[in-house]
């Protein structure tokens, strides 16, 4: 870059917690997530044009690297889910203030992070479980 | 207090004429984004359940089970919300990081025009399955 002007510093004044994690983790899986859109759109056409383009669509989510691709899918779409809903509930603006800036313990709404991403590793596995128990009662 | 005339608050009337004031819509982009995030919220999770259904079904069924209303409805809506919602996510992305100007404003316009296409191409597939009524080989 050309501009030479000073910047202030950011990033590296702030102490690790788990809503830098968070932020982190809501871009990626959201630009995952983008592409993901980009799949559901070829599922649609796929279905609309005839068995051959369902197939050839089927086909490539039953391969290794369509399953392993659907399941960070998953985790991509529960954790933006989770998070989003924590952040919606943050745009309130409730909880925060100085009533909840007590110095001796930390915030709630550090803590709160790392419920959401254990919860949507949760919500994964369980998703999985019942997929994987339907597609065997479907097979049998 | 104004020093000019036609001078309203603190604001610079030459600020005004060079039209660098205030476009009035700074929150416009940030409620869009709340907007399709709530509708999002049941939607996905519908889909989710959607997604399960169809995990075990063959192609006769992928179209009857997609086809019928209430899920044609919802997946058009779905869709919609989903590639708007994305839009405007990956627009905050690219502002944040691509400080190349050409690249930027390329990047922009063109997840615009990917995002219309993406949603248009979904709504057409979903009608022609919807309009096709029963499934067909």
């Amino acid at each position: 870059m050309s501009n030479t002007r000073p910047l202030s510093p950011h990033l590296g004044i702030y102490r690790w917690r788990v809503n830098m994690l968070q932020s982190t983790l809501h871009r990626l899986t959201g630009l995952f997530l983008s592409l993901g859109a980009l799949l559901v759109t070829w599922g649609l056409i796929a279905a609309a044009d005839g068995r051959a383009a369902w197939n050839v669509f089927a086909g490539f989510w039953s391969s290794g690297i369509g399953l392993v691709l659907l399941f960070i899918w998953t985790w991509s779409l529960l954790f933006h889910l989770c998070n989003g809903i924590q952040h919606l509930l943050r745009d309130t603006g409730r909880n925060f203030g100085p009533p909840t800036r007590d110095r001796t313990h930390d915030p709630v709404y550090w803590s709160t992070g790392w419920f959401v991403i254990a919860i949507s590793i949760a919500l994964t596995v369980l998703v999985w479980v019942l997929l994987i128990v339907r597609m065997q009662g479907g097979a049998a | 207090m104004s020093a000019y005339p036609g001078q309203e608050g603190l604001r610079d009337p030459l600020k005004v004429a060079r039209g660098l004031g205030s476009a009035k819509t700074g929150v416009h982009h940030w409620w869009l984004q709340r907007a399709t995030a709530v509708a999002l919220v049941p939607l996905s999770i519908w889909f989710l359940f959607l997604v399960g259904d169809l995990v075990p079904a063959d192609y006769p069924m992928v179209l009857a089970t997609i086809g019928q209303p209430v899920n044609a409805v919802f997946l058009i809506v779905f869709a919609v919300c989903l590639f708007w919602h994305g839009a405007l996510g990956l627009q905050v992305i690219v502002e944040d990081y691509v400080h190349t100007r050409w690249l930027e404003l390329t990047l922009q316009i063109a997840l615009r025009f990917g995002a219309l296409l993406g949603a248009l191409a979904c709504v057409m597939a979903m009608l022609a399955i919807w309009l096709a009524g029963t499934p067909h080989s």
